[in-house]
């Protein structure tokens, strides 16, 4: 090879680089079954990082099977099967050898619903860390203080952090969940509708919450709420009937968006 | 009742007000007018009198407008429908309030006899209520092409506006007695020709609502 040649080799490299740095996932063609059912058709989304990427559209559309593929948690479902790859940071997670577990240390997952663990506030946090060898106390206490300072709940159970964390309301558990997710430093944070269960202000401290994580974790959040995607969000993508209707700004997406289906759904008048 | 069919209606609804205080306002400009040129004192006073019910339904609008976007959330399109409905009525009652200026003028001319100019700005008339009632259709029926014709015609307002300026000028130079006359007629052929910017302004705004981008028409 001359040295020219390594040269444009070298900066091919790195523009390789600056690409797949910005991009934490990249779907290509995906294409998904429950058994006859194809639930995900030709799926192509390139989501960045440092971003809150909303995922809407009706019951039934896709967007909980997607989100529950980017983490392989899809696949817990018996006759699933898939065609077409997910780069996660350029790696495709369906490659054999991709450990499962692997994955999701790098993405944290918060449920509908809160699903703290019937264990103390601490020990919720905690749980991760020590699964992968923590076990030094004063190291954990860092960690469980941090996590819950991450998910604007220290200040409300610093002193209670013996409690159950069944003792808390629904918007602290769910905050707890999302301080459990941080504490294994996820690299991205998916969340299926996480405030779907929540009254409006602990709805807000969450979507708060989403806005000041997106500094540190890329986000991706499934919403039926379609106030709380333009609120929140910096892309949008708009699912329907397995398939990705139109992918864009969030500005783009609620202001003027190119498909008329896209419109009918944001504005209400279907689905 | 279908999705959003309440939403629907009332959106329907709202646009039916707006047409009909662009009606109004319209009207007034033509009657205003009318006034004018046959040296009505008593329909210049009526002109002065009904603005209140234009003003009074543009108020009304934008407290309904109001009410839709807090309690409906709407988006896209509808959300530009309602934003651009709110910026036509206050074009509309601009149009109003140039037609209650033009009944003051006539009050203030009496029975003074008109300088021939007059004529220039009845036919600035004309085309300035041909833009206003052509901008609603185009409005109604979403017709971005006939908005792009009424904003063309403003060309023609503007060429007269200049002509009937040259003129008052000639003519108060040549009459001094008649200086101010000239100056109110100067002020009435400017109402004209902002009543056509507006009707321009409101195609600027059809295309914002049917495209979702912002045009200008008047280059």
């Amino acid at each position: 090879m001359t040295m020219n040649s390594t040269a444009i080799a070298t900066d091919a490299v790195i523009e390789q680089d600056i690409v797949s740095s910005n991009s934490v996932y990249k779907t290509n063609q995906l294409n998904l079954w429950y058994g006859a059912n194809h639930a995900l058709k030709n799926i192509d989304l390139d989501i960045k990082e440092n971003e809150v990427t909303a995922i809407i559209g009706p019951s039934g559309c896709g967007k909980s099977t997607y989100i529950k593929t980017l983490n392989r948690m899809v696949e817990l479902v018996p006759s699933v099967k898939t065609s077409g790859e997910i780069l996660y940071r350029g790696r495709n997670i369906f490659d054999k050898s991709y450990g499962v577990e692997e994955l999701r240390t790098r993405v944290g997952m918060v449920f509908q619903k809160p699903n703290p663990f019937p264990k103390s506030i601490y020990d919720n946090v905690a749980y991760g860390p020590r699964i992968h060898g923590i076990k030094n106390k004063k190291i954990l206490d860092e960690i469980v203080e941090k996590s819950l300072r991450g998910a604007a709940i220290w200040d409300e159970v610093k002193d209670r952090l013996t409690e159950n964390a069944y003792s808390i309301s629904g918007g602290q558990q769910q905050r707890i969940c999302i301080a459990r997710a941080l504490a294994i430093e996820p690299d991205v944070i998916l969340m299926d509708e996480p405030t779907s269960a929540l009254d409006p202000i602990s709805t807000l401290k969450i979507e708060e919450l989403v806005q000041e994580l997106k500094k540190d974790y890329s986000i991706i959040i499934v919403t039926h709420n379609m106030q709380q995607a333009a609120r929140i969000s910096d892309k949008t993508a708009f699912f329907l009937n397995g398939e990705v209707v139109e992918y864009d700004t969030t500005d783009t997406i609620f202001s003027n968006p190119s498909d008329k289906r896209t419109e009918d759904y944001i504005s209400g008048r279907f689905g | 009742m279908s999705v959003r069919e309440k939403f629907d209606t009332e959106l329907h609804s709202t646009q039916d007000q707006l047409i009909q205080l662009s009606t109004m306002a319209v009207k007034a400009l033509g009657k205003s007018i009318d006034a004018l040129l046959n040296h009505d004192v008593d329909a210049a006073l009526q002109v002065i009198e009904d603005d209140i019910h234009i003003n009074r339904l543009e108020e009304e609008l934008n407290d309904r407008v109001i009410l839709l976007i807090a309690k409906q959330s709407p988006v896209a399109t509808d959300l530009r429908r309602l934003i651009v409905m709110i910026k036509v009525a206050t074009d509309m009652e601009r149009v109003g309030d140039y037609a209650v200026n033009i009944a003051k003028d006539t009050i203030r001319l009496g029975k003074e006899e008109h300088v021939p100019v007059i004529a220039q700005i009845e036919k600035m008339h004309r085309l300035a209520a041909t833009m206003l009632m052509k901008v609603i259709e185009a409005f109604v029926e979403e017709d971005v092409a006939k908005a792009k014709e009424i904003a063309d015609l403003d060309d023609q307002v503007d060429a007269l506006y200049g002509e009937v300026l040259t003129q008052l000028m000639l003519a108060g130079g040549e009459n001094p007695a008649q200086i101010s006359q000239v100056t109110q007629l100067a002020f009435i052929g400017r109402y004209m020709e902002r009543a056509a910017d507006h009707a321009t302004n409101i195609a600027e705004q059809l295309f914002y609502l049917v495209r979702g981008r912002h045009y200008d028409l008047n280059k």
